[in-house]
């Protein structure tokens, strides 16, 4: 590819967490390694621009049930995606990527269903706190660290957990496991710019996004040394 | 009304008791907590014979509160205020018990809690000045708040000051049946790309109307305050603001609270005059010492109000301290580091500090700011002051800023 695309999908509905942080850092660590990129502000009243990575946020009730009808509506989303696009979402662009979830009154509302993730209310309180994650094995990522602040919580059919909960709730629905995620698709709880704190779940993106099986090794020392201090500080 | 009243007066007394009690002086949340405790409805008794004005929203309700008490205070009139940002009940109970014989009180109101004290003190004029994301994983959605203010204000008589460059709290007011609109400004629109009234897209331009709703048509009301340079233009014509704080976000602070004034009587010339002598609103902006390096402390405490402060300082050289705490007051998630755009501060010697001096850094990193990492605020502030000479801004964010206060 000659440049990478990288697309925040919908910053003014789904931006609610400083989830506009995952496109910048995705788009950073291409520059630094001579990869040319462009991040793209995909705006709701605009149509979906075509990108090899695309970044969904939280976002509150009304906002998140009005971006999924207009991602339907839109089609975009789900035809880059069968072309091979990554899909990186997060809180309620999780939810909206999976088949269904609930508004603030309960209702049910369509999903992209680009992942087999169904949402609903969770009778509990908001989850609302740190999170850390033992990712599974075949991502080849190191222990996650994350905050999580959702009240809705989501089933898995076919597609795999990111991981197991070690601290917090994840998913909250039966078993301790976290996100979800198939093919190049993958969703997550762990919300915010949670590549700040997990640099190599960014490159694991990006390796999907270029194809590309190695990358360049770029200093970390910072964003590891955050990530231990924050999993240190729920025990982890 | 006989017995209330001497309910009321006892009350006080056991207030003022308490409050000496905790040695905290006349007017503190202890003794307003205990006085609320024994009666609930003492907030209301304490407003029911004064002239009330409640200020409310995201960012500028400290400064915008102390500009309008100046302005209200204009007329020689005593006025009882929270000026030290306590700004829930208990706080309002300790301002007026301490402000007692006052007849005028002009009170900063927590967002959450605008329904309440509206309804206990029946403000005359309350001002709205703006709504955006703070504190999330402890504070309501914007947009919730937003409809409860338009539920509390449609319930009210009272003159409602509104931003009419926030859509939020424009949909929050126009239920109102008497409303001052004031260009207010809006530094920060992520919050309101969604139309509040029915979701559409909100586009925001210079030109007339400003704001509005390509699917509702849902647009910005025409003000009738309005900013230009220094200069305050409203229904009785044009007054110079000079005011002891620095930016453009306060001179907005500013017209906002002489429209307040002015609603509430007072001659824009006096209350203009008045505002001019505030320059220390809870020790922000102030220059002070931290362990013999001189500096000028600020505060900002979620992305709108970075948005502004970031602005303010740009142009300046000094090295710059930012202090990240995120403590229950801060709320437990800095993930708002990444709304801010700290590139701004790209070019100057940056120290990043506070409980979360390890996310700071990481958000310089991908801001492209390099910067220095020191996890004690005081020792940071010395190594940003060892460099050159003069002066450091210091910037944290809520608990960040009030322990670099009592540390000056």
């Amino acid at each position: 590819m000659s440049v990478l695309r990288i697309a925040v999908v919908y910053p003014d509905l789904l931006g609610t967490y400083g989830d506009t942080g995952n496109g910048v850092i995705l788009e950073r660590r291409a520059a630094e390694r001579g990869i040319a990129a462009e991040l793209l502000m995909a705006r709701s009243s605009e149509p979906l621009p075509e990108a090899d990575l695309y970044c969904l946020g939280g976002g509150e009730d009304g906002p998140q049930v009005l971006a999924a009808e207009r991602l339907v509506a839109d089609g975009g989303l789900r035809r880059a995606t069968e072309a091979g696009a990554t899909i990186f979402a997060v809180c309620a662009g999780f939810q909206i990527i999976g088949a269904s979830f609930p508004d603030a009154a309960g209702n049910r509302h369509d999903g992209v269903g680009l992942i087999d993730v169904t949402t609903t209310k969770g009778s509990g309180p908001r989850c609302v706190g740190e999170v850390a994650v033992d990712p599974d094995p075949a991502l080849g990522l190191s222990r996650l660290s994350g905050f999580e602040n959702h009240g809705g919580v989501s089933t898995l059919g076919e597609a795999a957990a990111l991981g197991t909960v070690v601290a917090g709730v994840g998913n909250g629905a039966g078993p301790a496991i976290e996100g979800a995620y198939r093919g190049h698709v993958l969703g997550t709880y762990l919300h915010g710019p949670v590549l700040a704190r997990n640099p190599d779940l960014a490159d694991l993106l990006l390796r999907w996004a270029t194809g590309s099986g190695e990358l360049e090794v770029l200093d970390d020392a910072a964003a590891l040394d955050l990530r231990s201090e924050r999993l240190a500080s729920v025990g982890c | 009304m006989g017995v209330r009243a001497m309910v009321g007066v006892a009350v006080v007394l056991l207030v003022n008791a308490a409050s000496r009690l905790f040695r905290r002086g006349s007017g503190t949340v202890a003794g307003g907590r205990a006085g609320l405790a024994v009666d609930p409805r003492l907030l209301a008794k304490l407003a029911q014979s004064r002239h009330m004005a409640l200020v409310s929203g995201t960012n500028g309700k400290t400064t915008t509160t102390a500009l309008l008490s100046a302005a209200l205070g204009s007329t020689g009139r005593r006025v009882a205020s929270n000026a030290t940002g306590s700004n829930m009940p208990a706080g309002h109970v300790a301002a007026l018990v301490g402000g007692r014989g006052a007849p005028t009180g002009c009170l900063e109101v927590d967002e959450a809690y605008l329904g309440r004290v509206l309804d206990d003190t029946h403000a005359e004029v309350v001002v709205l000045l703006n709504l955006s994301r703070d504190q999330l994983d402890r504070m309501s959605e914007v947009r919730m708040l937003a409809e409860r203010w338009r539920g509390v204000l449609e319930q009210s008589t009272t003159t409602v000051v509104a931003n009419a460059d926030d859509p939020l709290v424009v949909h929050a007011a126009s239920g109102s049946t008497g409303v001052v609109w004031v260009a207010g400004g809006l530094e920060w629109r992520d919050d309101a790309g969604a139309c509040p009234q029915c979701l559409g897209p909100i586009s925001f331009a210079a030109q007339a109307p400003g704001w509005s709703c390509s699917s509702c048509g849902f647009a910005r009301p025409t003000p009738s305050w309005v900013l230009d340079g220094t200069t305050a233009i409203g229904p009785v014509g044009r007054v110079e603001m000079v005011l002891g704080l620095p930016g453009v976000f306060n001179l907005r602070n500013g017209l906002m609270a002489l429209a307040g004034a002015w609603s509430m009587g007072v001659p824009v010339e006096e209350a203009a005059a008045a505002m001019s002598s505030v320059i220390d609103v809870a020790g922000r902006f102030v220059d002070r010492d931290v362990a013999g390096t001189p500096v000028r402390l600020m505060l900002a405490k979620n992305p709108a109000g970075w948005s502004a402060l970031l602005d303010t300082v740009a142009d300046e050289e000094a090295a710059v301290v930012v202090s990240i705490n995120a403590r229950t007051a801060d709320g437990a998630d800095p993930s708002w580091l990444f709304d801010v755009d700290f590139s701004k501060l790209a070019g100057r010697t940056v120290v990043a500090t506070g409980d979360r001096w390890r996310d700071l850094s990481v958000r310089l990193r991908y801001a492209g700011v390099p910067h220095e990492t020191e996890a004690s605020p005081t020792a940071a502030v010395a190594l940003a002051g060892s460099g050159a000479a003069g002066r450091v801004d210091v910037i944290g964010n809520y608990t960040a800023f009030r322990d670099l206060l009592e540390s000056s």
